[in-house]
Formats: structure tokens, C-alpha cells, sequence
């Protein structure tokens, strides 16, 4: 049984250009899974579709059990902190404090008044930084987010997405902004929250070969419609050129 | 066991604000300002007012005002001519404004002339810019008598103030290494000014000149009401003041309203082509 | 840059220069104003001002009345300017496009703060006046609508500003409206907002000045009377306290904006 199914899914921003056309797939329990195409193919609004970031056309969006199309706001609430969410950009709010931005996470639990508020428990705080020790920034967590490196950022954002306990974690292109060795640091850690915690992570990516070395499954997006959806190492040159229209030789060079 | 890095506080809870200067001042502002508006309604002068019966009144007043507009006491082409006078006003204090603060700022900015220079005009400015407009005007009007003379050196002054603060700061901005290749040619001062300061900063002075443009014309209305400048506001004034006729008000009330937008709507084109970073 | 562009470009600036004198030359047919003669005015204004301002001990015993106006017109604005605050806050969540409900309240809210921003204070001076009578209530509400009208442009700007990045985030982790824009919007925005607000109240105490002639309310009123009674020994004392006044809060202000921001 697969923890998430998306069936038929259809998406047009304006009447005439689809962006999203019939796309079929499933994702399992603690699958590594890549999303990999052009910039405009989709990936984005592939992923903002399925928690509704965005709202699909139509299609089918099964998780656990449940369409997510068909949810009315407060279900949806309830279903958004099973799936957690890393943007490209990081998406925090700069002028708070790291543990305040990780601690934004358990919003989705909490009442409005609660929220707006501001009372987390203890559990929640010590939970909080727990996970930014294992993301290795427990130092900075009384500190400013603009003060930190685009990296740091990031794990700020994953331990954000970690504690809604989800199953589930989409992540937006998360090292397009990030230089060569923190993007290493940023994908070993996804690859072992997948492992370890079991979660199902999709990652949007630009770099083919980042998604052949951590994916368990990819899924090649072009121009609206998957055009490859395989293990790692069925991914050549041939779907490649499918995928990106040239070879990886010159998508180097590009 | 707590990290190191795990602080709580008295009663043993974690905090998770960073405790800093700039929270602590943010609260502490947003404290005072509070407290003194409170402060502030128990020293207010309450003369006469009956609160119930002036918002029912004003209410009244406000839909005779707006949905009954008419002209009673002046034509069409009389009050078209006034809210040309009233922008003419505020025209010609800005253009003469913008020509004087140009040089003034250019001997301000610090990274063109000198320290000691710059540093009196800057505060010479900041205190003409103190002080109100309508107190310029009146204070020109008792050596130049009352009408549109008086109200233009007011405003003058003003936009001066205002301009050479902003105009400066543009100049102060122009990159520095553009300034020190001119300079090792041997270029002069205003070759320096015409070759390179003005090219670089025009587009940003001329938007500048037009914001102030803007608050000019609402300037040059309240001029006309409070300092017998002339122009719209001072129809304005004798229609609410003299007359009480308040559907003269609102139709002047529209007239200004309808020039207010037509300018904003242009200077915030303008900022939006030319002040987005 | 090739010559022919460059040509063109020197032409238009021609035109256009040649244009704005045309322009300054009808504003000056239609105001009767006479550059030389204005200009000529400016030393004996200066003159004048040198001979007459001045401030003798006889001024000074009016200073405890003069202070009291000045007491009024200061907490006209900071009361004026702090309530409208609170007021442009939910206009200006309601008007930006990431905090926006619905189209049509944000429509309404820009609607609304437009109005009050383009109609000049004087007129709202003259209208409330009719009804609300000489006193600090009508000054207070002539501010009170102006400011509301600035400050929620201005706020809509800082929440757009601030970014819908933040927003989208803690929607997706399930967080309320309310929780996003008590949490993120807010707190990220607020810095920005006091600095608006410490600037309208500055610019408030001058309008109020104003105000007050046409009300007859605070220093503007003292200022009017004494002019009037050509005691401009006062009216210098006058301008002076205001000039004090205004550049004790510029300071205080950039002190706080140079910490928050």
C-alpha cells in the first residue's frame, strides 16, 4: 500500500496553457524520490498541488487513505501536518529566532488562540532542539535567521518541516540556492530522514546527477506530463534527452 | 541533560525569544506610545462638544456633502480656474525648489564638497524643515503681504528643506570609483557633476521633484484655507467658513480629490519604475 | 550607444526642459507671481524676520501658557497617530495581497485609505469643525483620518514587502490565518511599521500646527491669536518651541530606528 497515490492530476493557470497534464504516480513509506525536469516543467506546481498550496483542476490525491482534493479547510489543516514542506528559498521569518521558526511547525496542532499566543509546551521546545542538534545548529537557536548562512537556513527549515511529525516532506528545490558543499550536507540529511524516520520525501531537483546518487525512484517532468518514472540507474541518456530535450554533456555546459 | 546552548528561565521554562536590545526596545516603544495616548485623552480640551450629536451631525453633513455636490456660489469655469491656481502654486514651488536644492545638496553630499560645508547645510535644513509650513507663509506674509507671493516663498522653503535631504542622499549613493577615475583624469568639479553625478541620480531627482510635487498641491490647498494664499482651498475655506454651504464643500472636496488621485496614481508609476530595487 | 540615439535622447531632454519652463511660466501668469519681486522679498523677510523675531523676558513669562498649547498639540498627534495605527494595521492586513481574505475587503481597505489619504486634513479641519465645534476632538479626528489613510498604504507596502514567502510556509504546515499573520506577518513587519508610525508622528505635530489655526485648537491656535495681535515677540517664542519640539522627537526617533531596523 502506498502512503501517497496521485491520480489524473490536472493543472492550468490560465484557460489555454496546461501545466500540469494527466500525471499518474505513487510514493511508499520512507521512498527517496526525485522530481527532475526544465525549469517551467511543472515540478513546482506538482508539489504545491499536493498539499494544496495550489489548487488542482482535477485528479485524485490519496493519502493515507484520504483524497486531499476533497478536503474541507479544517480537515485540510489536519491533513497538512502529516506532509511537511522545504522551500528553495527557506521561507522563514527572518527578524524571529531559529527555535521560534522550527517551533512555527506546530502550529497545525494547535488552536488559533494557542498559536497566536505563542505557548508551546516543554515537550515541544525540548523536542525543538533535539532536532537542531541533529541537524548540527543547536548553537545559533537563540540567534536571528537572517543571520544565518543560506545552509544553516535551510536546516532551520528542515527541522521546521520535522517537527509536524510528518509522513510526508515536499521539498522544493531545496539546494538551488545553496553552494556545492552545503547542498552535500542538505541532501545527506534528507536522504537520512527517509532512511531512518521512515518519512517519504519528494525533491524537486535541477541537478540530474544529485538525483541519480540519492533517489530510490525518479520522475523525469516535461512540459506538464511525466516522461520518465523509474529506479535511478534506468534513467540514461536516452531518457534524459527525453526529459531535458539534450544530453547531460551539454547540460553541463548550459 | 540540556545542551549547552539550552537557556530557561526562572521557573525553569525554555525561552525561546533571543532577549535582545531590539525587542526590548520595540516592546518599550510600543508601551509608551500607548500610555500616552491614554495620557493624552484626559488632558484633551473637550469645549462644547457634545459627541453623540457631532457624529450624528457629521454623518448628516457628509452625505449632503458627497451625494449632493453643487456649485452655489462660483461657476464651472471659475472653479476649474481656481484649482489651476492652486497647482500652479505648487508648481512653481517645486520647480524653483528643485532648482535651488539641486546645488544646495550637491554642496552637501559628503562625497562631493566639503565636511564642514556639508555639515552646516544639512543642519540648516533640518531646521527649516522643522518648522511649519504654514508658519513660513505667514511669517513671508507679514513682510510680503498675504496672497500668492508669501504662500510661494513658504513652500519654497519647504520643498528646499525636503529636496536637498533627498537629493543628497541620491548624490551620496553614486558610486565611488566612477568618482576617482573622473577625478584621476583630471576632470574639474562640475565636470565631475555633469558628466557623472547627474547622469547616474537624474531619473531618481526628477521623481523626487515629482513626489514633492504631490505634497505641494495638498500644501498649496491648506495654504489657500489657513494662510489666504488663494486657489481652491481658499474657496474651500469660505464655502465651509462663510458660507456653510456644504454642497459647494463637497463639490471642491471632489475637485481636490479627483487632482490628489490623478497625481498619485502617476508618482506611484513613478516609484514603481524607478525606485524598485 | 550609437550617434542618432543619442541625438534623440539630447532632443528630448531639450523639449522637455523647454516644456517645464512653459509650465512655469503659465503657474506664474495664472498666480500673479513675479520671480523677481519674490525673490527680492526673501532679504527683506530675513531682514524683518532678524529685526522683529526676538524673544525678550517679557516673552518668557507667556512661555507656561505657550507650553500648555504645545502639551496639546504633541499628545493630539501621539494619540492621533497611535490610534490610527492600530486602525491601519487590520486595514493594511486586509488590503495586501498576501494577507488578503477576499478581493473585496482588500479592494474596500485600499478604497478606504485612499479617501481619507487624498483629501487633504484642511478639508477634513473645516468639515469636522461644523459639527464637532472649537476643541481637541476635531483636531484629533482631522489627523486621526489623514494618518489612517497614510499609514495603511504604507503598511501595505511593508506586509508586501515582507514577502509571501513566510506566509506560504506555515500555510502548508497547517498554521490558521490568524496564526500566520499573528506569528510571521507581524512580527517581521513590525520594526518597519514603528518607523512609519515615529515618522507620522513627526509630520503630525507640523500638520497639527495647521489643524489648529483652522480649529482653534493647541499652538496653532496660540500661534494665530498672537500673530494676529502682532506680538510677534510670542509668535518667534512660538516658532521656536515648535522647532525644538519637532527635532527632540526627529532624534528620538532615529535613535529607535537605528536600533530596530
Amino acid at each position: 500500500m502506498s502512503l501517497l497515490q496521485v491520480k489524473d492530476l490536472n493543472k492550468s493557470y490560465q484557460t489555454d496553457t496546461k501545466v500540469l497534464k494527466n500525471i499518474n504516480f505513487s510514493a511508499g513509506t520512507g521512498e527517496f524520490l526525485s522530481v527532475i525536469g526544465p525549469s517551467g516543467a511543472g515540478k513546482s506546481t506538482l508539489l504545491r498541488c499536493i498539499n494544496r498550496l495550489v489548487q488542482a483542476d482535477k485528479g485524485e490525491i490519496l493519502f493515507g487513505g484520504q483524497d486531499l482534493l476533497k478536503l474541507r479547510k479544517k480537515e485540510l489543516r489536519a491533513a497538512r501536518t502529516n506532509i511537511g514542506m522545504i522551500f528553495q528559498h527557506y521561507n522563514l521569518v527572518p527578524r524571529l529566532t531559529v527555535i521560534e521558526n522550527v517551533l512555527h511547525g506546530r502550529f497545525g496542532y494547535k488552536s488559533t488562540l494557542q498559536g497566536v499566543l505563542g505557548r508551546f509546551s516543554e515537550e515541544e521546545k525540548e523536542r525543538a532542539f533535539y532536532l537542531l542538534e541533529k541537524l548540527g545548529i543547536e548553537a545559533h537557536a537563540y540567534k536571528r535567521c537572517d543571520q544565518l548562512s543560506g545552509g544553516q537556513q535551510q536546516r532551520v527549515g528542515i527541522c521546521r518541516a520535522l517537527i509536524q511529525n510528518p509522513k510526508l516532506i515536499l521539498c522544493d528545490e531545496p539546494i538551488a540556492s545553496l553552494d556545492p558543499h552545503s547542498s552535500k550536507v542538505i541532501m545527506d540529511h534528507l536522504k537520512s530522514i527517509s532512511e531512518e524516520m521512515g518519512i517519504t520525501c519528494i525533491v524537486n531537483l535541477h541537478q540530474v546527477e544529485v538525483a541519480q546518487s540519492y533517489s530510490d525512484r525518479i520522475i523525469g517532468l516535461n512540459n506538464g506530463s511525466i516522461v520518465f518514472d523509474g529506479s535511478n540507474f534506468q534513467l540514461d541518456q536516452l531518457y534524459i534527452k527525453r526529459v531535458y530535450g539534450m544530453e547531460t554533456r551539454e547540460l553541463i555546459t548550459v | 541533560m540540556d545542551s549547552v546552548y539550552l537557556k530557561r528561565d526562572k521557573a525553569g521554562r525554555i525561552n525561546i525569544k533571543a532577549g535582545n536590545r531590539v525587542n526590548s526596545v520595540i516592546n518599550w516603544t510600543v508601551l509608551s506610545l500607548t500610555l500616552l495616548t491614554v495620557t493624552a485623552f484626559l488632558f484633551f480640551d473637550y469645549t462644547g462638544l457634545e459627541i453623540g450629536r457631532a457624529i450624528m451631525e457629521t454623518a448628516v453633513n457628509l452625505r449632503t456633502m458627497f451625494l449632493q455636490p453643487s456649485l452655489n456660489h462660483f461657476s464651472w469655469g471659475e472653479a476649474l480656474f481656481q484649482v489651476g491656481v492652486t497647482i500652479s502654486l505648487a508648481v512653481i514651488a517645486t520647480i524653483l525648489g528643485a532648482v535651488i536644492a539641486f546645488f544646495l545638496a550637491l554642496w552637501s553630499a559628503v562625497n562631493l564638497a566639503n565636511k564642514w560645508v556639508s555639515k552646516s547645510i544639512k543642519i540648516f535644513v533640518a531646521f527649516i524643515r522643522a518648522v511649519p509650513t504654514v508658519l513660513w507663509v505667514l511669517i513671508f506674509a507679514i513682510a510680503a503681504g498675504l496672497g500668492s507671493e508669501a504662500a510661494i516663498l513658504g513652500m519654497l522653503f519647504h520643498s528646499i528643506a525636503y529636496l536637498v535631504k533627498a537629493f543628497s542622499e541620491a548624490f551620496e549613493e553614486v558610486d565611488k570609483g566612477m568618482l576617482e577615475a573622473l577625478r584621476s583624469t583630471g576632470s574639474g568639479w562640475w565636470h565631475t557633476i555633469v558628466h557623472a553625478v547627474l547622469p547616474s541620480t537624474s531619473t531618481y531627482l526628477l521623481s523626487w521633484t515629482f513626489l514633492r510635487f504631490e505634497i505641494n498641491f495638498s500644501v498649496a490647498v491648506a495654504m489657500g484655507a489657513a494662510a489666504g494664499a488663494g486657489g481652491i482651498g481658499f474657496e474651500l475655506f469660505m464655502a465651509s467658513g462663510f458660507y456653510f454651504d456644504l454642497r459647494e464643500v463637497g463639490f471642491i472636496t471632489y475637485a481636490i480629490l479627483l487632482v490628489a488621485i490623478v497625481l498619485e496614481v502617476a508618482s506611484t508609476h513613478l516609484k514603481k519604475r524607478y525606485f524598485s530595487s | 550607444m550609437n550617434e542618432k540615439a543619442f541625438k534623440r535622447r539630447k532632443l528630448h531632454s531639450i523639449l522637455f526642459f523647454l516644456l517645464i519652463i512653459g509650465v512655469a511660466f503659465i503657474s506664474a501668469y495664472m498666480t500673479d507671481f513675479n520671480l523677481v519681486e519674490g525673490m527680492a522679498t526673501i532679504p527683506t523677510a530675513l531682514i524683518w524676520m532678524a529685526e522683529n523675531l526676538i524673544i525678550t523676558t517679557d516673552t518668557l513669562a507667556k512661555l507656561p501658557k505657550i507650553l500648555e498649547k504645545l502639551n496639546e498639540t504633541i499628545f493630539m498627534s501621539i494619540a492621533a497617530t497611535t490610534i490610527a495605527a492600530a486602525i491601519s494595521l487590520f486595514l493594511g492586513i486586509a488590503g495586501s495581497t498576501t494577507t488578503a481574505v477576499n478581493g473585496f475587503f482588500s479592494t474596500l481597505a485600499r478604497l478606504i485609505a485612499s479617501f481619507a489619504r487624498n483629501i487633504p486634513v484642511v478639508a477634513w479641519a473645516l468639515i469636522l469643525l461644523l459639527s464637532f465645534g472649537q476643541n481637541s476632538i476635531t483636531g484629533f479626528l482631522a489627523l486621526f483620518v489623514g494618518t489612517v489613510g497614510f499609514l495603511t498604504r504604507a503598511f501595505i507596502e511593508s506586509i508586501d514587502e515582507a514577502g509571501s514567502s513566510a506566509y506560504e510556509a506555515l500555510t502548508a504546515t497547517g498554521a490558521t490565518y490568524f496564526q500566520v499573520v499573528g506569528k510571521a506577518i507581524i512580527p517581521q513587519c513590525l520594526p518597519q511599521m514603528i518607523s512609519w508610525i515615529l515618522f507620522m508622528i513627526e509630520t503630525n505635530i507640523r500638520s497639527a500646527t495647521l489643524v489648529g489655526i483652522l480649529t482653534g485648537t493647541g499652538i496653532g491656535y496660540a500661534f494665530d491669536l498672537y500673530y494676529k495681535m502682532l506680538d510677534y515677540q510670542a509668535v518667534a517664542l512660538i516658532t521656536l518651541l515648535i522647532v525644538a519640539a519637532v527635532i527632540i522627537i526627529e532624534l528620538a526617533s532615529n535613535h529607535i530606528r537605528r536600533v530596530i531596523l
